[in-house]
């Protein structure tokens, strides 16, 4: 069949939300497409947990250590389904590891951010689950059917990272005044780089429109962002806390919120590697990848051992 | 492509209750079928997801190809009389 027609049968079922698996024709740029999309969704996944990992040992209590521990150990698992899915579309996953390091793969540039309080634990749970949750429900329907199954099992175990972030938050606000000035500081900090998460103004964003087309992405990043800033912001007045943006409004016409201009050189800087961790995060998942090599080594040739002396016992 | 020996694909299948059967649930690497299994249990039964596993490995899959979609399952569709509408009973046969 001409490759025209191809992409016409192709266009035809994605249009009619008929999902598309891997060994089924599909353009060269949609593969390329969701195998960059979908490893620098699985590699964020798996630096993101450095960030949190930093007060594993340092939480207040048992009860929010095994949370903590719980929800990184969520996020690993996110980071597996993601790589699985990857490699559905003919990728060895070290491969895609081995970009990363290079870095000619990208990450979410919010884990480039550090995690200085015990608040900043709450912030990261409450604002950047919440904003990753608000672009991960609409992936739920993506039309590449690996990738939105992925999804389905990602966004049913967000639910609780968010809200044990929130329940950090909330125990920080109501608390002494030290902690809400932790709490407060935490959100200044936090606030912008969240809202940051959704990517470029639409005006300004590369791939979108044929990412629509081909429903990868259901919704433009600034109707995400929106979304994401009127729960938010509504939340963070429950905290009795402030949002840092002086030209934060409530229209009332609308009925939403309208917040003051991103600073998009900040975002640009930290994509491009100058912010306050890239160095670090890079260098420690490398670390943990280069000296986990034995261990991997290791445990495939003790698997073929034991795959050869049980050859030879049914030989006998 | 990695020159590195990585460790084998496996497929995981998940019985998420008595009297259900398993379900393909996703995959993971893994050097052998043992460890597949344990590396199973902690990434896909965190929350109360199964009673039972398997695994497999990828490569023992032998898996139909989307081109020979019509030649294998479009036979099936003129088949009408394979279904229990096909045959007009009168009104007076009960419970058939
Ligand atoms: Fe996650
Ligand atoms: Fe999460």
């Amino acid at each position: 069949m001409a490759e025209k027609d191809l992409e016409k049968i192709f266009q035809d079922k994605v249009d009619a939300e008929i999902k598309i698996e891997p060994k089924d024709w599909m353009p060269d740029d949609y593969r390329k497409t969701l195998v960059r999309q979908i490893s620098q969704h699985a590699h964020s996944e798996i630096v993101g947990m450095l960030p949190e990992a930093n007060w594993i040992t340092r939480a207040p209590s048992l009860k929010r250590k095994v949370a903590l521990l719980a929800k990184i150990q969520d996020e690993a698992g996110h980071g597996l389904y993601l790589y699985s899915a990857t490699e559905t579309l003919g990728v060895e996953r070290d491969d895609t590891i081995e970009d990363l390091h290079a870095g000619k793969a990208k990450y979410s540039s919010i884990f480039n951010y550090p995690t200085l309080t015990w608040a900043d634990i709450g912030a990261v749970g409450w604002l950047v689950d919440g904003a990753a949750i608000m672009n991960q429900v609409p992936l739920c329907r993506c039309s590449f059917g690996p990738y939105s199954r992925a999804m389905v099992r990602v966004c049913k175990e967000e639910s609780f990272h968010q809200r044990q972030g929130f329940s950090i938050m909330l125990a920080m606000a109501n608390g002494t005044a030290e902690q809400k000035r932790m709490a407060q500081d935490a959100i200044d900090r936090w606030w912008w780089p969240s809202l940051m998460m959704f990517g470029p103004n639409d005006a300004d964003s590369a791939h979108s429109a044929q990412s629509m087309k081909w429903k990868i992405k259901r919704f433009s990043n600034d109707e995400l962002r929106q979304r994401f800033l009127d729960m938010t912001v509504a939340q963070c007045h429950l905290l009795g806390c402030e949002v840092p943006d002086p030209d934060l409004k409530f229209n009332e016409e609308t009925g939403h919120w309208e917040m003051g201009p991103i600073d998009w050189d900040e975002f640009w800087n930290v994509v491009k590697g100058r912010g306050k961790c890239n160095r670090q995060r890079l260098r420690d998942r490398k670390g943990a990848y280069d000296e986990g090599e034995w261990v991997r080594e290791a445990a495939m040739a003790y698997a073929d051992k034991k795959q050869l002396r049980k050859k030879a016992s049914q030989a006998a | 492509m990695s020159k590195k020996k990585n460790w084998p694909l496996w497929e995981v299948f998940i019985r998420s209750k008595a009297g259900l059967s398993h379900r393909h649930a996703g995959s993971l690497h893994a050097a052998d079928a043992e460890m597949a299994l344990e590396m199973a249990r902690d990434v896909y039964t965190r929350r109360n997801e199964g009673v039972s596993i398997w695994v497999m490995e990828s490569n023992n899959i032998m898996a139909s190809d989307p081109e020979d979609k019509e030649s294998l399952f479009e036979p099936a569709s003129d088949k009408i009389y394979r279904h229990p509408t096909f045959y007009d009973l009168p009104d007076e046969v009960k419970h058939m």
